[in-house]
């Protein structure tokens, strides 16, 4: 009936993984009791959950990023004390239990940090950026919602029940097979990966489509804004490099759940296909994980220097060029595969090579601050942090470039302070840039700047505090994922490695405290303008929030930084509409409500969980439910309804004469 | 037991290791590898043990791949530091421009020029381009030369013959086989300081990363494929390897001893294990191949001819195909 979900699934084998499911549930439990408290159900269902506005999609993809952060950070507190008591000892952790604990820190900080907290601003951004009232598709878009927040719920469940994959988050065969990964935890890893990648790439496919089709008139290509063009670039990528992880996912799933033998040892199988497909998506991920942090640096410093963005078409080529780059170096990832020299050498190269583009931008943005005015707010504070940060970053990756240097550091902690170096350093200071950058735009209101700011330091000692000890231990040749050692002067370091993951968790408190003073003194922080920065771009031409509908009339676009063009001209504030541009205002039609996305998000956790415990029925039932409401949704004709172009004025004009105020 | 050997061979407190190596290696013949290396190595050398006193009191040993003790190992880590060198060539100006210009023109300093619009120059342009792109042609050219005179696969040159060994990756512990010898050893390599070391690489159970720190980069060991690494070391010393891949609940226990020693001791060492009392033979090694860790050094007189390549056709023939006759051995006995 259950499968091989038993009783034996409960974490009653040790005190540390019962502690964890305590507290996944209680915290699932607080949020059902809050919700219910202030009877807030129908309010969520109707106005969030079932909502295909792209900014409250963008939105909930945002606070998914930020919860299931503070769980991956909690993994890396819980790795990194480890580290530092585990000296000839087991530490505190039971057997194998760091194993677990590393594999759902890299899975959750991959795939339910850093991709949802982009998705979560290309939503929220890019439809205002060009120009847009939607997204090409909006259901899809909440499709995309439910089906990543299923595999965060997979992998959040694994918790409670049963025990999470140990395979790291690349699941390697021949380990990640049966014979050497038993449980059920590799299956876990696979169907969060599997469902949360069919979500990404809808999403891929949605703002590709968005980005082409709907910019609005006047906006060519090469007028569109930085923030457009590095979400345009990842989304292609998104595109083309999901479906490999799709692949190479699925093939292991059919080996573990089938007994087929596409990667396991023996029996025709290579675990090499596998690590090429995986690292096919993997390498264009690093820049699907990055490129919009680039974007969010382009915005941010262009706006706080009060200048454009120096070289706009050098950096829109670069980012181009990385985009098509990413796809020719996979191989990087396992150099010491006993490849060729030549292949070996090959891949080196062209690794190198996006060095350049990287490297022009990082001086395009120098440039960019030079002779301007530059207003220190705490996005840019992100910003210059990650400029010193992510260069010893890319420095250090170019060292891994090189294939006899990395058959040396390969597998070190070298290894994992490079890639910090780039995640933190690089993608998650740009997304907390952009956090802070659009939160009024998002919300309404501005966030807290001195909390904001002591976020940054902390932050930024804290990584360096960090990462730093892992380079040094690297060259003592520490390999990753160890779960005790016995050389005592590894030890020093890595202490000053579990100081730096406290000082960052001050900084993850400091931006809880600013969130909860932002929103309390959020009627001093009220953004009426919905210009609070002295923005360049169109998105600061909408209201803050926004309308349902953006832009009551779509803006014509003369050039890039639109919206600097028209304050310079004096016309952004052109009455009778800041951007009427000289059109009356329509009625305007918006996409209906739909619980389907939701819903079958649902039927995606049930069918994804029920796999792993190889419960059929629940599996055939739950994948029956998807079909239909696939079919019901293509069938409601019902799903558009119209704003009057009475009701948009009046919406309008009591925005303006608030502006004025 | 297995602690002692870490412990040894990280601290150096027995002196010999320490002593030997700062003979070793300055008179080594490396044809391949170390042209003009004695100047640099020696500037190297005095970074890396500065590096190394800074951090921690135990002394050099404890950063096996700053203080390499091979000529494989030098020359990566040599390239490490050239190409990081050249890279500062970038990294300086980012991090000046950096701090200066958030300084020098932050919207508070009043006499900072403020130029609205200026957001293109050509020449600019130009250097931003050019300089990064010189610099990955540089090291380009690096990466082509050094990968394909540094490949694992490539017999390294020596005025004496190569040693061969075997080496297969268990869960979790190392096996070595040495087939000149006919002798098998699990946990310890030993092998005389005056040859190369020829590997052959495979594994009987998940994939594991064969890395000696001390003596260079790292190789694979995959069931069912046969890979390749060439190492030396400069003198006679001890190091400590292990699997770097992460292979189960045993993997932080999966290191093994290293020592590199004289040529007579070589030959008593290896006259020792002939007088071992147990073989490797089909019960052995079963019993070796179970998942165990901490496993102890062991001797075997002697194994079951073609084991190696029975281990590796294990995974790679088809149903009941016969075995191919074991593949000729390049280089060395
Ligand atoms: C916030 C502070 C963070 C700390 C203190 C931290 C710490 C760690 C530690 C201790 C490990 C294990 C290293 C080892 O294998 O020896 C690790 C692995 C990893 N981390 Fe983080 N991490 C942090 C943030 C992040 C972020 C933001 C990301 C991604 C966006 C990330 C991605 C990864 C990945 C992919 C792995 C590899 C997991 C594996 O080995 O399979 N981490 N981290
Ligand atoms: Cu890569």
């Amino acid at each position: 009936m259950l499968g091989r979900l038993t009783l034996h699934a409960l974490p009653f084998y040790s005190l540390i993984a019962l502690g964890g499911a305590l507290v996944t549930v209680l915290a699932g439990l607080a949020v059902l009791g809050v919700v219910a408290w202030f009877g807030a159900w129908r309010y969520l269902w109707q106005e969030w959950l079932t909502s295909v506005d792209h900014k409250r999609i963008g939105m909930m993809y945002i606070i998914m990023a930020l919860v299931m952060l503070l769980r991956g950070f909690v993994d890396a507190i819980m790795m990194r004390t480890q580290q530092a008591v585990a000296l000839n000892s087991q530490g505190y952790l039971p057997p194998g239990h760091f194993d677990q604990v590393f594999s759902s820190h890299g899975t959750i900080m991959i795939f339910f940090v850093a991709m949802p907290f982009l998705t979560g601003l290309i939503n929220i951004v890019v439809p205002q950026q060009i120009g847009a009232r939607d997204v090409a598709f909006p259901f899809m878009n909440s499709l995309s919602l439910g089906l990543t927040a299923a595999g965060a719920g997979l992998v959040l469940i694994s918790l409670v029940l049963g025990k999470f994959s140990a395979a790291g988050w690349t699941a390697y065969p021949p380990y990640s097979e049966l014979k050497f990964s038993p449980g059920v935890g590799v299956d876990y890893w696979i169907w969060a990966v599997l469902i949360s990648g069919v979500g990404s790439t809808l999403t891929g496919i949605n703002f590709v489509v968005t980005i082409v089709a709907r910019r609005a008139p006047g906006m060519h290509l090469m007028r569109m804004p930085l923030f457009t063009w590095t979400a345009f670039c990842t989304v292609i990528l998104m595109v083309f490099a999901f479906p490999a992880l799709t692949v190479a996912s699925a093939l292991l799933g059919l080996d573990r759940t089938l007994g087929m033998h596409f990667f396991t040892n023996g029996h025709g199988g290579d675990m090499m296909n596998y690590i090429n497909m995986f690292w096919m998506w993997g390498h264009p991920e690093v820049y699907i994980v990055v490129l919009p942090s680039f974007g969010v640096y382009s915005e941010v410093v262009a706006t706080f220097s009060g200048k454009p963005l120096f070289g706009y078409k050098s950096v829109v080529f670069a980012t181009m060029a990385i985009a098509l780059l990413s796809f020719m170096v996979w191989l990087h990832h396992f150099f010491t595969m006993g490849a060729s020299a030549n292949v070996n050498a090959f891949f080196g190269i062209t690794t190198m090579i996006i060095a350049v583009p990287t490297g022009v931008k990082i001086f395009n943005w120098l440039l960019t601050m030079y002779r301007g005015r530059i207003r220190m707010v705490a996005a840019m504070y992100w910003t210059v942090g990650f400029i010193v940060t992510f260069t010893i970053g890319g420095m250090t990756g170019v060292l891994l470039a090189i294939a006899p240097v990395d058959y040396l550091m390969h597998n070190t902690t070298f290894l994992v302070a490079h890639f910090h170096n780039m995640l933190i350093g690089g993608a998650l200071f740009g997304y907390f840039a952009g956090y802070q950058y659009w939160f009024p735009k998002a919300t309404g209101f501005r966030l807290d700047e001195t909390w904001g700011k002591r976020a940054f330091w902390a932050w930024f000692v804290g990584f360096y505090l960090a990462f730093m000890p892992l380079y040094v231990l690297g060259f003592m040749g520490m390999p990753r994922r160890l779960e005790r050692y016995y050389v005592p002067s590894w030890q020093p370091l890595l202490l000053v490695a579990e100081l730096g993951a406290l000082t960052i968790l001050t900084g993850i408190i400091c931006q809880i405290i600013q969130l909860v003073v932002s929103v309390r003194n959020r009627a001093a922080l009220r953004d009426t303008t919905g210009d609070p920065w002295d923005g360049r771009t169109l998105e600061w031409m909408t209201a803050s929030p926004p309308a349902a509908y953006n832009f009551a009339v779509l803006p014509h676009v003369h050039g890039v930084d639109e919206l600097a063009l028209r304050k310079e001209s004096g016309s952004h504030m052109n009455p009778p509409g800041i951007y009427h541009d000289l059109e009356p205002c329509r009625d305007i039609v918006v996409p209906n409500n739909t619980g389907a996305g939701p819903l079958i998000g649902a039927l995606a956790f049930g069918l994804g969980f029920a796999m792993v415990w190889y419960i059929w029925w629940l599996a055939i039932l739950a994948g029956l439910g998807i079909w239909g409401l696939l079919v019901m949704r293509s069938f409601d004709d019902n799903d558009l309804h119209v704003i009057p172009a009475a009701e948009v004025e009046r919406t309008e004009t009591g925005r303006l004469s608030a502006a004025a105020r | 037991m297995a602690d002692t050997i870490v412990l040894k061979a990280a601290c150096a407190s027995d002196g010999e290791s320490l002593h030997l190596q700062g003979v070793a290696g300055r008179g080594g013949a490396t044809r391949i590898l170390g042209r003009r290396r004695g100047g640099r190595r020696r500037l190297a050398d005095a970074l890396g043990l500065c590096a190394a006193l800074a951090l921690s009191g135990c002394g050099r040993d404890q950063l096996p791949v700053i203080a390499a003790r091979g000529p494989i190992a030098l020359a990566e880590r040599n390239l490490l530091f050239t190409a990081a060198a050249v890279m500062l060539i970038v990294v300086i100006p980012v991090f000046v421009m950096a701090f200066w210009f958030t300084w020098r023109y932050r919207a508070s300093h009043p006499k900072a020029p403020y130029k609205p619009h200026w957001s293109y120059d050509w020449r600019i342009d130009m250097i931003v381009w050019l300089v990064p792109a010189a610099i990955v042609i540089a090291l380009g050219y690096l990466v082509w030369t050094k990968t394909h005179r540094l490949d694992p696969y490539r017999p390294l040159v020596a005025s004496r013959l190569p040693l061969r060994v075997d080496v297969v990756a268990e869960d979790w512990k190392w096996l070595f086989i040495y087939p000149g010898q006919k002798i098998a050893v699990a946990n310890e390599l030993v092998f005389p300081a005056d040859r190369p070391l020829s590997l052959r690489l495979t594994s009987d159970t998940v994939m594991n990363s064969f890395y000696i720190p001390g003596l260079g980069g790292q190789i694979y060991a995959m069931a069912g494929m046969q890979t390749r690494l060439h190492l030396r070391a400069d003198g006679p010393g001890s190091f400590v390897g292990r699997n770097t891949q992460y292979s189960g609940i045993g993997f932080p226990d999966q290191y093994f001893a290293v020592h590199a020693v004289s040529a007579a001791s070589f030959r008593a060492w290896v006259a020792r294990v002939k007088h071992a009392p147990k073989t490797l033979d089909a019960a052995a090694y079963a019993a070796l191949a179970k998942p165990s860790t901490r496993f102890p050094v062991t001797y075997y007189s002697a194994y079951e001819p073609g084991l190696f390549d029975r281990i590796l056709h294990k995974y790679t023939a088809r149903m009941r195909a016969p075995v191919p006759p074991p593949a000729p051995h390049p280089g060395g006995n």
